[in-house]
């Protein structure tokens, strides 16, 4: 077990190292940094330039660049914000909330949606229940999320005028601010809580054709625990593993529906950086992205191996 | 008196409807899907007859028309027209060929790349698996959306570039399915008998464990089309994708996302398009996986 561990955390490592790599790489390819810091000091002489390249590090060879650029991400400096020259953390950390709000919104919505209808689609296999379930699935997971959210907003805010579609004020009460919540929570948990129900209801199904539920249920074991002592305790390994990683994957900001719902989170951060060639914001967003979703891997490993005694005693 | 067969089955039958025996069918194959799936493929390739107007070309006379049905629609626009006057109907039937463009291109190479790198990783093992499952641990960690836009805006939005994305963004599902798969395949005792029989490794892998194999890259690559689907239309939608004014699917409902309030048959359509699309692909792929290859039914 501890085995397996460290090397998925040496695997973790590379990864990241490889990610900065490729960022850092394709930031520098989008344009020469030095035009796009000085891009308001038109009167600078070529000599002014270079003093000022120098000063800046961008007269060394890229491997140095890149090592000084990782030395001091490490130490939580991500340089400054090309367009308001601010602190590329303290960016991070304004949009960080937003994001993680609505990351945990939608992941307790698709939870909630999803698992308990997959276990009811496998136990009621073959009943209405699991074609209404499966038929869920099948939609859900064949949304394009960007169009739903689109719909959603002609239909509930443009058509009934019931739910707001702009961004959440943070000044008014806290009942108002929860229905700026409803329609991205909903969007964003929408294809999740889909494929969170497919999960389910195989991995359900899986086990409860296996030979202790028909022990179980032939020592007169009531269907209840059966179903939720025997069976959903050993189910419920892929979709908890899934499910860290369906939280990374909100958590480095869901870009789509930050987009189209104007919420102010690292997903439309990283975009705006994108459109107007911020480089460091832009390195600076997509490393905390990849942590992020790196870390929560690493989380999910570890919790496989606490749920999956196979791997814990091999 | 003897009970036969006949006797025993003869209520059945009498019990058999026209009705039923459609039921049947349609519960046994997925009719449906594949009816619409035929529907994009004939659109795709007699486009420019099945279309009643050019995809492109702006008329003025007729823009943001709404659909036939509406009170002020006519049959000239039968889903309605955009901000430019462009017939929505035609431009859904254009924008099929690019969907399935791009799925067949993205799909074969994205399968034979993936494919041929796990069925290597699987049976060579040792340093060769070692390298091949870390570069696709690390490949899934990184941040496909952003790093797509980041070289799109080097690039420049084209097809070439969104297809190569696509590409790469597909291939491990692959190696990872096909590997596990071959790992097991290969210590059969077919395989060990092929071997001391002297065939040579590549003839041992193109005639013993290909077609092992065969059935689970297939189920693959049909569950992942309705995937590339999504994900070349998420492209487009951002900007990164087809370029415009080529008449793809997601650049559609980007540009209707601005008209949304006045003229929702812009980006509603389309939006069906894709959702019709991707749903019979899905369910294609999950009847075919059930029938070939039920283990890979946690996917």
């Amino acid at each position: 077990m501890r085995r397996f561990l460290v090397r998925r955390f040496l695997f973790i490592l590379l990864s990241a190292f490889t990610v900065t790599i490729v960022v850092f790489t394709l930031s520098r390819t989008m344009g020469d940094p030095l035009l796009l810091y000085a891009k308001e000091g038109y009167g600078r002489t070529p000599e002014q330039m270079d003093a000022l390249r120098e000063y800046l590090g961008l007269n060394r060879p890229l491997v140095v660049q890149y090592f000084m650029w990782l030395g001091n991400a490490l130490t939580g400096d991500l340089g400054n914000s090309l367009v308001d020259r601010r602190p590329v953390t303290r960016l991070i950390l304004e949009r960080a909330p937003a994001t993680i709000q609505l990351a945990i919104a939608g992941w307790a919505l698709a939870t909630v949606i999803g698992i308990p209808l997959g276990v009811l689609s496998s136990v009621k296999r073959a009943s209405i229940w699991d074609y209404l379930g499966r038929t869920f699935a099948l939609f859900g997971q064949a949304t394009p999320a960007f169009w739903f959210g689109i719909v959603a907003i002609l239909i509930f805010s443009v058509m009934l005028g019931w739910l707001p579609t702009s961004t959440r004020p943070t000044d008014v009460p806290l009942t108002t601010q929860l229905k700026h919540f409803i329609l991205p929570t909903v969007v964003l948990a929408w294809g999740p809580a889909a494929g969170y129900l497919r999960l389910t209801r195989s991995a359900m199904l899986e086990v409860l054709d296996s030979e202790y539920i028909k022990l179980a249920r032939a020592k007169g074991v009531t269907s209840w625990a059966v179903i939720w002592k025997h069976a959903f305790k050993n189910a419920l390994i892929p979709p908890v593993t899934v499910s860290v990683l369906l939280l990374a994957g909100y958590l480095n900001g869901a870009t789509v529906v930050e987009l189209i719902f104007a919420w102010p989170g690292l997903g439309r951060l990283a975009l705006d950086s994108l459109y107007n060639n911020d480089f460091p914001l832009l390195t600076g967003s997509v490393l905390m992205i990849t942590l992020l979703y790196l870390i929560a891997y690493f989380i999910s490993d570890i919790i496989y191996v606490i749920l999956d005694p196979r791997i814990r005693l091999n | 008196m003897a009970t036969t067969e006949a006797d025993l089955f003869a209520g059945q039958e009498t019990s058999e409807t026209f009705g039923s025996k459609v039921w049947y069918v349609i519960r046994r194959w997925p009719v449906v899907p594949i009816f619409i799936l035929a529907v994009l493929l004939i659109a795709a390739i007699f486009a420019p007859t099945l279309a009643p107007h050019d995809p492109i070309k702006q008329n003025l006379r007729s823009r943001l028309a709404p659909p036939m049905w509406a009170e002020e629609g006519s049959s000239t626009n039968v889903l309605g027209a955009d901000h430019v006057g462009r017939d929505i109907l035609s431009r859904i039937i254009h924008g099929a060929r690019i969907s399935v463009t791009v799925v067949v291109i993205g799909l074969t190479a994205g399968t034979l790349l993936g494919s041929a790198i796990g069925i290597l990783s699987g049976y060579y093992g040792g340093i060769v698996d070692e390298i091949v499952m870390f570069v696709v641990v690390v490949w899934i960690g990184i941040p496909f959306l952003m790093i797509a836009l980041i070289v799109v805006s080097i690039t420049g939005p084209s097809f070439g570039v969104v297809m190569t994305l696509l590409i790469l963004n597909a291939w491990t599902g692959f190696v990872r399915n096909v590997r596990a798969e071959v790992l097991s395949l290969k210590e059969r005792d077919y395989v060990a008998l092929a071997r001391v029989a002297g065939a040579s490794t590549p003839r041992i892998i193109m005639k013993h464990i290909l077609p092992g194999v065969a059935n689970t890259i297939v189920v693959l690559a049909t569950l992942g089309s309705g995937t590339f689907i999504l994900t070349e239309a998420t492209l487009s939608f951002l900007g990164a994708g087809i370029p415009p004014p080529t008449p793809a699917w997601g650049v559609m409902i980007a540009e209707g996302n601005n008209y949304l309030v006045d003229s929702w048959w812009i980006p509603v359509f389309p939006g069906v398009a894709i959702l019709l699309v991707v749903m019979s692909l899905n369910f294609v792929g999950d009847w075919l996986r059930d029938r070939w290859d039920p283990r890979l039914r946690q996917l």
